[in-house]
């Protein structure tokens, strides 16, 4: 079992070095940093610019070779270099981590937990009035692009503040600026701020969770081990959640890994939304301003939360599954 | 502790009167009901039977006749949407009607169950020790981990598993078939139940694994005095396990009796035909097996009267007036449900004298001295050997699967050459070898005067008209999108039949199989599983093949189907001068079909020659356990039997012992003195000719004896 692990770990950390390579390539040959130099009034001169880009290891007149060298050679002391403005790439990455990793964290465990256990309970009460709201739910969620979906619950928000009279839902940031509440009140602010954002997350992992589970939960339910186990027994309701549940999570968990990917995706549109500064928010304006080394610093952040993903549902899978630990 | 509770606990101690019934069965109906417009299925219609303590009762009939649902109701399993009435009594308490939490309580406890598929009977992610320790923590809430663990390994140690105490700590899938269901009767006695119900319990296993089993079970009625439903299907196991007999049909018991009685002095005509379409190992005769002709009726739409009515060759137009009452008949005890059971106890009626039997002609072209016959077949140090691979990207090979390893026989024309051996020896990668006509890994395969993997493809399509296939499951074997015409049509059109004479020929081809050539539009799944494994004869039989390879062609097949399938294929074999290579588990079928035999063990020949020969006097200690394995549908013949009981399973054809591949189980090995078996376990035998004939074993201390 440690061997398994170990080597899947070796695996992704090829990978992680893979994609952000790839991601640096494709940022440094697409992006220009010299154009932000072009619509600065006074203009400076080509020599100046120059001497900027050099130093930040930005100049498309450097090959390209050389400049991913340089990178590489910095990323590998922990180093992500400079972003376009001439500030650390490292110290963005400190500040807006944290607020990426607690939205996807609670968003993927609020989202997979419920997904699952919906979705498992669906199956057990299959065409009943539970399981046609929850499948028509999953559906509407998986057909409503994420976007949508952030924009629709600010504004369903905000209707329900107006129409209570009190600000129960915060849209605009993580935490309100200036405001000094003391820890509980900082606490229940940031809670304010945080449900709309990771309600919208959550939506989507859910819906493909739900309907997921709903499956694998199917095809295990009239299994001939859950009627072993009434026959020993066991309550049907003991025998489901202990043998047919249990064995219906090990396909999600490998299902986990792949929808971590467009969880990502959905993080970045949600940080815009919301107006959260966090890595997703900082990747689109890291394009928009073509900045090359924020730009691989982010796909090495996305890459490595991946892979953490794949890394735990691997440990889930073998913690699950006996077959994978004994062979 | 409520009073229902109290009175289990001590149902365990024997306190109650010998004679009170333990499980008491009276009126039971299970209807299903239908979805929508779809009628209702009424898969149980009035089944009664008491059990005693320490009984066996036997429940037969073919799928679908109800015999499982019944049980399953008894257990409280069925799924909710099941509408149940009647009753069921466990020691005088009603059963039906409880909910699941007090169901729960007495499953496992006082009445338990074991299955049919051992393979997905256990969850696959808890270890085989839990399992049986959460059978009995279950019941026993006080019992602590340890000691249920403990409880467990003597258990398994009970049920027969060696190394018990590690064993129990292996996943399910480290289990064989055979070990897996000896830890699902664990699981099924843990608790010291009064009843346990067995559904198919060795239906999935081969038959030197079955001959464990029974034994297991045996063993398990002695250690806890419980009583014994046994559902099968076959008439051997009946014969030699149970004390009474229910044979069931289309939902509803149509005969009850001692078992004796109802195997000798048969009233129902059903079972009558039950009995006569077996095959048996014990009838070396070549009389036609007794079909029943049609299918069993749906349970949705059930003929008025009596439901056998339709197939019953003694049928009269009272019969289909009312359905009939089991009464009484003959013996105490015995009731057969049957308007003319009287008539037929008068008559002293058996199956030969009231069922037709096919005329069969003989074939006067088989007396031809065989070696004076064509070789369609011959295979000569057949190898196939399957590399084992371990790795993702950068495969290696960390093994060899021996799964055919130099073998050699050869089928003459109008012969049947029958493969036989249990699952994992070999039998069918051999077909496909031979089917693939490509150059073998090692060795020779000829097939009609043609060396096969040194044919070019005009002389390989060629080969294929004269060589035909019929395989095993008749539900997959045929496309399921084309109509019965187009499937029977395939190979014609394929080989360029004259285009003006396709209908005709398809025509008389159904014809040929015993089919309704107007029922040619229709759909393989309109069809049963019987008349769909003739469909598949008549795609084989289209272009007029010299040699036939069947493989397992009628083991998906209820008995009274099989008989009419296997009558046909012998009477196919005369009338088109047909050779066939005929491959089953099923030695009984081999004996009525085969002229010549060949068993398999472990990817290699241990014992070849003619039927009569093989099965008269076996050689081979293997062959000798196969045969003494398979349990006969006679009472007192097989209550009179002793059989040979083969240790443990089939080793790993990845890892064969040396020498010879069966000293590892062979009773004779065991016999042997150390300088004895040297011999076995340094050379392998080869096949040696006996002193009788066509006959030759592949054991160096071969010893012919009689073991049916």
């Amino acid at each position: 079992m440690g061997k398994f692990l170990a080597r899947r770990l070796a695996n992704y950390v090829v990978l992680v070095f893979l994609a952000t390579t790839f991601a640096y390539l494709l940022a440094a040959s697409t992006l220009s940093p010299r154009a932000n130099y072009a619509e600065m009034s006074p203009r400076p001169t080509e020599a100046a610019v120059d001497a900027q880009l050099d130093r930040l290891n930005l100049n498309d007149k450097t090959p390209l070779a050389e400049r991913y060298t340089v990178w590489l050679g910095d990323v590998v002391t922990g180093d992500f270099g400079r972003t376009v403005r001439d500030t650390s790439v490292n110290e963005e990455i400190q500040r807006r981590a944290g607020v990426s990793i607690r939205l996807i964290v609670f968003g993927t465990v609020i989202g997979a937990v419920s997904g699952v256990l919906i979705g498992a309970y669906g199956a057990v009460r299959q065409y009943r009035v539970f399981d046609r709201v929850s499948t028509g739910a999953a559906f509407f969620m998986l057909s409503v692009p994420a976007v949508v979906v952030a924009i629709s619950l600010q504004v369903i928000a905000a209707a329900i503040n107006e129409w209570t009279g009190t600000t129960i839902f915060q849209y605009a940031g993580e935490y309100t600026t200036g405001l000094d509440a003391g820890f509980w009140g900082t606490l229940g602010n940031r809670i304010q701020h945080a449900i709309l954002p990771t309600l919208a997350l959550a939506l989507g992992q859910f819906a493909a969770f739900s309907r997921y589970q709903r499956n694998m939960m199917l095809d295990v339910i009239g299994s001939d081990f859950v009627r072993t186990a009434m026959a020993k027994g066991l309550t049907r309701r003991k025998a489901l959640f202990k043998h047919a549940l249990r064995t219906a999570l090990i396909p999600t968990v490998t299902y986990f890994a792949f929808v971590f990917g467009s969880l990502m995706a959905g993080t970045t549109f949600t940080e815009k939304i919301y107006g959260w500064n966090g890595m997703g928010s900082w990747v689109i304006d890291s394009i928009v301003k073509n900045d090359v080394n924020s730009v691989a610093a982010v796909s090495c952040f996305m890459a490595v939360c991946i892979m953490v993903a794949s890394f735990l549902s691997d440990v889930l899978y073998a913690w699950l599954d006996p077959r994978v630990r004994v062979s | 502790m409520t009073a229902s509770q109290t009175r289990t606990e001590t149902s365990v101690t024997d306190q109650r009167p010998g004679d009170a019934p333990v499980l008491e069965v009276t009126d039971l109906h299970v209807t299903f009901p239908g979805v929508g417009k779809a009628p209702d299925v009424r898969a149980v219609r009035g089944v009664s039977y008491a059990l005693r303590r320490g009984e066996v009762l036997g429940i037969v009939g073919e799928s679908g006749s109800g015999k499982s649902v019944s049980s399953l109701a008894a257990m409280g399993l069925l799924p909710d949407y099941a509408q149940i009435r009647g009753s069921v009594r466990l020691h005088g308490e009603e059963l039906l009607g409880l909910d699941d939490r007090e169901m729960a309580k007495r499953r496992g406890k006082s009445i338990a169950m074991v299955f049919q598929d051992p393979l997905s009977g256990l969850t696959p992610v808890y270890t085989v020790g839990d399992q049986i320790a959460e059978a009995v923590r279950i019941h026993n809430p006080d019992v602590g981990k340890e000691q249920a663990a403990a409880r467990a390994v003597e258990l398994l140690e009970l049920v027969g598993i060696p190394n018990a105490a590690q064993r129990a700590k292996a996943f399910p899938h480290e289990f064989s078939g055979g070990m897996r269901q000896r830890a699902m009767i664990a699981i099924a006695i843990a608790n010291q139940p009064d009843v346990i119900i067995c559904d198919e319990p060795t239906t999935a296993l081969d038959v030197t694994i079955q001959a464990q089993i029974l034994d297991v079970l045996k063993t398990a009625q002695r250690e806890t005095g419980a009583a014994i439903v046994m559902i099968t299907h076959d008439l051997g196991v009946v014969a030699g396990f149970v004390d009474r007999v229910l044979v069931m049909y289309a939902g509803r018991p149509v005969e009850i009796g001692d078992v004796d009685d109802v195997y000798y002095r048969t009233r129902m005509p059903y079972t009558m035909g039950l009995l006569g379409s077996v095959p048996r190992l014990d009838d070396a005769g070549r009389a036609p097996l007794v079909p029943i002709k049609g299918t069993p009726p749906s349970l949705s739409d059930l003929p008025p009267g009596c439901p056998f009515a339709p197939r019953c060759p003694i049928a009269e137009p009272r019969c289909t007036a009312a359905e009939p009452e089991l009464v009484r008949i003959g013996a105490s005890g015995h009731r057969a449900a049957c308007v003319r059971a009287e008539e037929v106890e008068e008559n002293g009626w058996g199956a030969a004298d009231i069922y037709p039997l096919p005329d069969i002609p003989d074939d006067t072209a088989a007396e031809v001295p065989r070696q004076e016959r064509d070789v369609v077949l011959e295979v000569e140090d057949l190898v196939k050997h399957h590399p084992l691979m371990k790795g993702a990207v950068f495969k290696r090979r960390v093994g060899t699967v021996y799964a055919v390893d130099g073998i050699s026989f050869d089928v003459r024309e109008r012969e049947t050459l029958g493969l036989v051996g249990e699952s994992g020896c070999g039998k069918s990668t051999t077909l496909m070898e031979i089917l693939s006509l490509d150059r073998p890994q090692r060795g020779r395969v000829v097939v009609l005067g043609r060396e096969s993997g040194t044919l070019n493809s005009r002389q390989r399509f060629e080969t294929r008209r004269e060589l035909q296939v019929v395989f095993q499951d008749p539900m997959s074997s045929l496309d399921p999108r084309m109509p019965v015409f187009d499937i029977v049509a395939e190979p014609l059109r394929t080989h360029g039949h004259p285009k003006a004479r396709l209908a005709a020929r398809v025509n008389e081809l159904l014809r040929l199989v015993g089919l309704d050539p107007a029922h040619a539009a229709r759909y393989p799944q309109e069809f049963s599983g019987g008349q769909r494994q003739r469909i598949g004869i008549a795609r084989a039989l289209a272009l007029e093949p010299r040699l036939l390879v069947l493989d397992e062609p009628v083991s998906a097949l209820d008995v009274s189907i099989q008989a009419g399938v296997i009558n046909l294929l012998d009477e196919l074999k005369v009338k088109l001068g047909l050779s066939y290579l005929f491959v089953a588990h099923d030695l009984s079928v081999i004996r009525h079909i085969a002229d010549r035999v060949a068993v398999m063990y472990l990817g290699r020949i241990v014992e070849l020659g003619d039927v009569e020969s093989i099965y008269r006097a076996p050689a081979h200690p293997y062959t000798q356990a196969l045969l003494s394995a398979i349990p006969i549908p006679d009472p007192e013949k097989e209550r009179a039997r002793t059989h040979i009981v083969l240790e443990g399973d089939l080793p790993s054809p990845a890892d064969p012992p040396s020498g010879c591949s069966f000293r590892t189980r062979c009773p004779k090995f065991k016999e042997l003195g150390d300088g004895e078996r040297r011999l076995c376990l340094d050379e392998e035998p080869q096949i040696r000719p006996l002193s009788t004939g066509d006959h030759g074993a592949a054991c160096h201390y071969a010893q012919q004896r009689a073991v049916v």
